[in-house]
């Protein structure tokens, strides 16, 4: 049992060191609006057509989609359906688990709260980050998420990049190469504006399934403060009128 | 007593009240409790802090059972029902955002409402037992907000549970067989959840309600401490009643009424606008299922609990042991307890103490949100260094207290309090 404390004690500790390599590449701001309904449509129909295939939205159902980005059920049956599900069915992706395990020795994560998880910044560095890597097994690897196991199927619309590399020495007098960020290499159907508007689209519906009420508890909340502010200014008034004979 | 002639109603109510009284003592508990309690009348802002707690209780409880309409304690379920709240069942958000920020809100009211009781001396003579009760409500909140904590199964929720019930596998020859008996498994597992559920849901509850009633008949049996720090009941006047007092009905519930207000502002602010908090009431590493198998990059508790998570790392093994750091933990939990004793100042309100005491306070309290902030970060860099001195002026406020108290300076302490609110 001891021992257990000190292994538990031994993940916490070097805590720090597990992050700092993420830390050396500072997160890109998405600068997403969960009230701008189109880039949330645009950012469904990218989703399901580019990365459902892998990774579900099981915490959601179709039909709340649906209804909350004003999705007409019949375009979304027909558009954004891609699977035998029902409206009502929650967004699981068609890949068999144990095949996924096979293909790419693990899962591909759920991404219904990866914008909470992670955050909608991430997301987007994320899928403007991979960079053409020969050692990887896809080829290629990510400034945000190094060693990434996903292949980078949004190739053919991004094009790829290359890694940009910087000498350094370190304190012992030995020069090596440190990654410093990436390059364009070769293009893809897109131009980078549309790439970046696409990514974006993406960030800001990843970012309405990780909490589909957001944007009505923002617009409800200024009618809460309102309310309490009359009642505050009321409960008040009631205090001073009863504590007039108190000296 | 005839009803007034031209209130047939009110007649009516009278002979209802009436007959309830012959049964049940409602009329004698109101007044005893509400309409004929004298409370001091100069009571400030820091004595909004215990009928707030008394609101976040009954938030807690209500928001809590229709949560558990719809949570599913079970390892395999519990993650996923959070979200099934979140999305399918009506209002669901907003009742586990209540939820999730009252445990937040009930920390911060009670964390002020003892640091009140520490300015004006509110825990001595003769109100020790309230303290004493004040102080088995904030270890059994504290047992209830981590057992919470767990229930949503997400991975912060495995790994905080597995850290923290690892503390008592430390306390020797009984440790490794405590810690099977809590979690019922050897690691964390469905069977924790399900009894963490039962203690989270039922018998803390039930405990934190019975000590919360004992608390306020104790507090009314003695009567309240105010920023004075004087005894209101030496000085009565002829009808019986405190000179300086004032029934807590009307006056204190309509007073009461604004604090409740204004606290409703900000907590609805944070359920409407920012329920995260920043990452302080909901955590980021939560929102991914449990999984032994991955570890979070650090495990750190909930905001409330890192200034004693600090404690427990500040204090380095030894003798090839990791108890040490449990025992200070605890000790800072049970030095509380000794508060009334450890005063020994003639006066009991800060006003009138001395220096000494207003800067150990003062020390106390930048001690107390430093290790705080330790308490979030690795320990690395400057934070073990910090966590250790705050540790150090943490207990020597308490443990030095006798003499400090003693040879501090106080001023005279007036007949009657001064003003009122």
């Amino acid at each position: 049992m001891l021992k257990r404390l000190l292994l538990i004690t031994a993940f916490i500790l070097p805590g720090g060191a597990a992050m700092a390599q993420d830390a050396g590449f500072p997160l890109q701001h998405a600068d997403t609006n969960i009230n701008d309904i189109q880039s949330l449509q645009r950012g469904a129909r990218d989703f399901m057509n580019y990365c459902s295939g892998c990774h579900s939205l099981q915490y959601l159902r179709y039909n709340r989609v649906a209804k909350d980005l004003r999705i007409p059920p019949a375009t979304m049956a027909s558009d954004l359906m891609f699977t035998s599900h029902k409206p009502f069915d929650h967004i699981v992706s068609a890949m068999p688990a144990a095949d996924a395990v096979t293909w790419f020795g693990k899962q591909p994560p759920d991404l219904t709260l990866e914008s909470r998880y992670q955050s909608v910044d991430f997301i987007y560095s994320f899928l403007k980050g991979f960079y053409a890597d020969k050692t990887r097994v896809w080829g290629v690897n990510n400034l945000y998420f190094p060693n990434v196991g996903m292949p980078f199927v949004l190739a053919p619309l991004a094009g790829v990049q290359k890694p940009v590399y910087k000498s350094v020495t370190d304190s012992s007098g030995q020069a090596h190469l440190e990654l410093i960020g990436v390059a364009p290499m070769s293009p893809g159907s897109m131009t980078p504006a549309q790439y970046d508007r696409f990514v974006r689209d993406i960030a800001n519906f990843l970012d309405y399934t990780a909490e589909p009420i957001k944007a009505q508890r923002e617009s409800m909340g200024i009618f809460v403060t309102l309310f309490l502010l009359v009642f505050f200014a009321f409960a008040y008034l009631l205090k001073k009128e009863y504590w007039k004979d108190v000296h | 007593m005839a009803a007034s002639p031209d209130s047939a109603d009110a007649g009516k109510s009278r002979g209802l009240i009436h007959w309830i009284d012959q049964r049940f003592p409602l009329t004698s508990l109101w007044k005893e409790h509400l309409a004929e309690y004298y409370a001091p009348k100069n009571f400030n802002f820091w004595y909004f802090f215990g009928s707030l707690a008394l609101l976040v209780l009954v938030n807690q409880i209500v928001t809590g059972i229709f949560l558990t309409m719809n949570y599913k304690p079970s390892a395999a379920e519990a993650f996923g029902s959070i979200e099934y709240i979140m999305n399918d069942v009506k209002w669901g958000w907003l009742i586990r955002y209540m939820h999730t920020t009252g445990a937040s809100a009930f920390f911060i009211v009670v964390y002020l409402h003892m640091f009140r009781a520490l300015m004006y001396g509110s825990a001595r003579k003769p109100r020790e037992l309230l303290w004493i009760f004040g102080c088995v409500i904030f270890v059994l909140l504290m047992a209830e907000a981590f057992m919470g904590y767990v229930l949503p199964w997400g991975n912060m929720s495995f790994w905080g549970a597995q850290v923290i019930t690892s503390l008592f596998g430390s306390l020797p020859v009984i440790g490794g067989t405590l810690v099977e008996w809590i979690r019922g498994d050897y690691v964390i597992a469905d069977a924790t959840l399900n009894r963490f559920f039962a203690l989270h849901v039922a018998a803390l509850p039930l405990a934190l309600v019975f000590l919360v009633i004992a608390h306020v008949m104790a507090l009314h049996e003695v009567g309240s401490n105010n920023p004075d720090g004087i005894e209101i009941k030496k000085l009565k006047g002829p009808d019986g009643h405190p000179l300086d007092g004032i029934p807590f009905h009307p006056y204190y519930t309509v007073k009461d009424l604004v604090g409740v207000a204004g606290f409703l502002l900000l907590f609805c602010g944070v359920i409407f606008f920012e329920p995260n908090f920043g990452g302080l009431f909901l955590e980021a590493a939560n929102y991914v299922p449990a999984n032994a198998l991955q570890t979070p990059p650090d495990i750190t508790p909930v905001w409330y609990f890192t200034p004693f998570y600090a404690m427990l790392r500040a204090v380095p093994s030894f003798a090839g042991t990791q108890v040490w750091g449990v025992l200070v933990m605890g000790s800072a939990v049970v030095v509380l307890f000794f508060v009334p004793w450890l005063d020994r100042s003639p006066v009991k309100s800060m006003r009138y103490k001395g220096p000494i005491y207003k800067i150990a306070l003062a020390l106390f309290v930048v001690a107390f949100v430093t290790l705080g902030v330790c308490g979030m970060h690795p320990p690395a860099g400057i934070y073990p260094l910090l966590a250790r001195i705050g540790t150090a002026v943490y207990f020597a406020f308490f443990l030095l207290m006798p003499w400090y108290t003693k040879i501090d300076s106080v001023k005279p302490v007036p007949e009657r309090v001064t003003g009122h609110a």
